[in-house]
């Protein structure tokens, strides 16, 4: 009984250090075929678009609901203090430092990150990543490249937006329904929220979570067992690992920076 | 034109090729047969340099293909065509885009000439009409066509082909083996083709290797093959369920199985 139960534990740790592994080697194939891309601009360009712009929607979306809930939210706790004024402050730093990036980072996963492993699987489940080899170009510098940087340059620009469409939704629940004073939301933001520290970091957070997200988007779709349910799987695990990476990495980065 | 010797190929410990010699002569459709699940397709991908030998040689027109670097690999594969067996056409591509794709990756030529030859290729598989479909509207066996257009494209010495005629309609199956013959005979072209079709492959193949249990069963000219004293043989070249080749699954006996060992 504890015998097997040693063996399986130690069959999912080479299993999981194997794909660490893959994984690892995979990213150094993908960053020894970057300067490929210098031949490929409209490739980019259309992995911009339909990785990126096509999320506008839904980051748009739930950045200006996550902004009007954080303006509702707090300008009920601020009130019992009389603090009210500082909801544009309260606002822009939750978005800027955390929300943003983070909720980014989960709804890009599932809205960009999860297609492009379902792609690239089902390219190798139709043998098009083979056929591709065959006529002599390489499916990394092909089909990879372009959607890993695209994913990984859609990310920051995408938390930004998010974070900004937030400030928004705060405002006009905060100024616009709940009588909050125009001029102190914004003069609030603009001393407190500090561009070195609380803007740019947010941003290094949103980097890093860009190119965690395009990593495991590529290298699952590249790495999927080619089969219907190889994929289904894959492109499960891009979301879920995404996700895991994502926080973890947040506290990290939060302990770091702030 | 393509020689392998003493090849052996392991998957997960299971051996699927052991010490397999095949020749493959200039300008001859070559087939290779044997049951599914017999390396017929490992072996396409080892001459291709898609997968690794553990043992033995593969030269292609004089290169040692698994000791060839990644950049010439490259070159060679640009002299060689695969046609797969689901055709592989990249979805997100027209007709056209498809067979232009070499072309364009591989060489500078000027737009007007790209689309002169990408016309010719569809002109010679038929589907000149198909030009600016999507893979997805075209039947299986358009598919195959255009992706044959695609894999003469370069002009290759060689051309491979996987399964082509599996789950085709006869007429389909007619017309691509009049395309091989034709390719073969008008382009220069060297053929191997994998297959367990057996009346197909023996009406156009010149030489057939057998290959069963990792092993070339037979080989020779069709009408050699056909004249085969060996009943394993005529049981693959018959369609014969039962022989040689057993019909179950290798499994405990039936009775014991059902009713439990006699006396318990």
């Amino acid at each position: 009984m504890i015998a097997t139960l040693l063996q399986d534990f130690g069959r999912v740790t080479l299993t999981a250090i194997a794909r660490m592994g893959r994984g690892n080697l995979f990213m150094l194939r993908v960053l020894h075929a970057l300067p490929s891309l210098r031949f490929g601009g409209p490739l980019l360009v259309q992995q911009i678009y339909s990785v990126g712009v096509l999320s506008l929607q839904i980051i748009a979306v739930s950045g200006l609901s996550v902004g009007m809930v954080l303006g509702l939210q707090g300008y009920n706790m601020l009130v019992d203090f009389g603090a009210e004024q500082s909801l544009g402050q309260a606002t822009a730093l939750s978005l800027v430092r955390e929300l943003g990036p983070v909720l980014t980072a989960l709804l890009f996963a599932g809205r960009a990150g999860s297609a492009l492993t379902a792609e690239i699987g089902l390219m190798k489940v139709t043998e098009q990543l083979s056929a591709m080899e065959m006529m002599a170009v390489d499916p990394v510098k092909r089909i990879i490249v372009p959607r890993f940087v695209a994913a990984f340059l859609s990310m920051p620009m995408l938390a930004a937006i998010f974070s900004a469409i937030g400030v928004l939704g705060g405002y006009f629940v905060g100024v616009g329904l709940l009588g909050v004073d125009s001029g102190a939301f914004w003069s609030q933001m603009q001393s407190k929220v500090n561009f070195g520290e609380d803007i740019l970091n947010g941003f290094v957070k949103s980097i890093v979570f860009g190119l965690v997200a395009a990593w495991i988007a590529v290298f699952e779709g590249y790495d999927a067992v080619p089969t219907t349910e190889g994929v289904s799987r894959a492109t499960t695990r891009t979301v879920v690992e995404t996700a895991f990476a994502v926080l973890g990495l947040d506290f990290i980065l939060t302990a770091v920076m702030f | 034109m393509v020689k392998v010797r003493g090849l052996s190929f392991r998957r997960n410990e299971r051996v699927i090729l052991e010490k397999v010699d095949i020749d493959i002569l200039r300008g001859k459709i070559t087939a290779i047969m044997g049951p599914s699940g017999t390396g017929k397709t490992t072996l396409l991908r080892i001459i291709g340099g898609q997968l690794h030998p553990l043992q033995g040689s593969v030269e292609i027109d004089g290169l040692e293909v698994p000791a060839l670097s990644t950049p010439d690999l490259y070159e060679l594969r640009k002299r060689m065509g695969m046609l797969f067996q689901t055709g592989a056409l990249f979805s997100d591509l027209t007709v056209f885009e498809n067979v232009a794709f070499p072309l364009r990756v591989h060489t500078r030529l000027p737009e007007s000439l790209i689309r002169d030859l990408v016309l010719m290729k569809l002109q010679a598989v038929g589907l000149r009409g198909a030009q600016a479909l999507m893979p997805a509207e075209l039947s299986g066996g358009m598919a195959r066509r255009v992706a044959l257009a695609r894999a003469i494209a370069l002009d290759p010495m060689m051309i491979m082909y996987d399964e082509p005629f599996t789950g085709q309609d006869p007429i389909t199956v007619g017309i691509i083996m009049k395309l091989i013959q034709q390719l073969n005979a008008t382009l220069g072209l060297t053929s191997i083709i994998v297959s367990h079709d057996v009346v197909e492959v023996s009406a156009i193949a010149d030489y057939i290797y057998v290959i069963a249990e990792g092993h070339v069963m037979e080989h020779g000219t069709p009408a050699e093959l056909g004249h085969s004293k060996s009943p394993w043989m005529q049981q693959f070249l018959q369609g014969l369920p039962d022989g040689p080749a057993p019909f179950h699954y290798p499994a405990s006996d039936f009775a014991t199985e059902l009713f439990g060992a006699p006396g318990a």
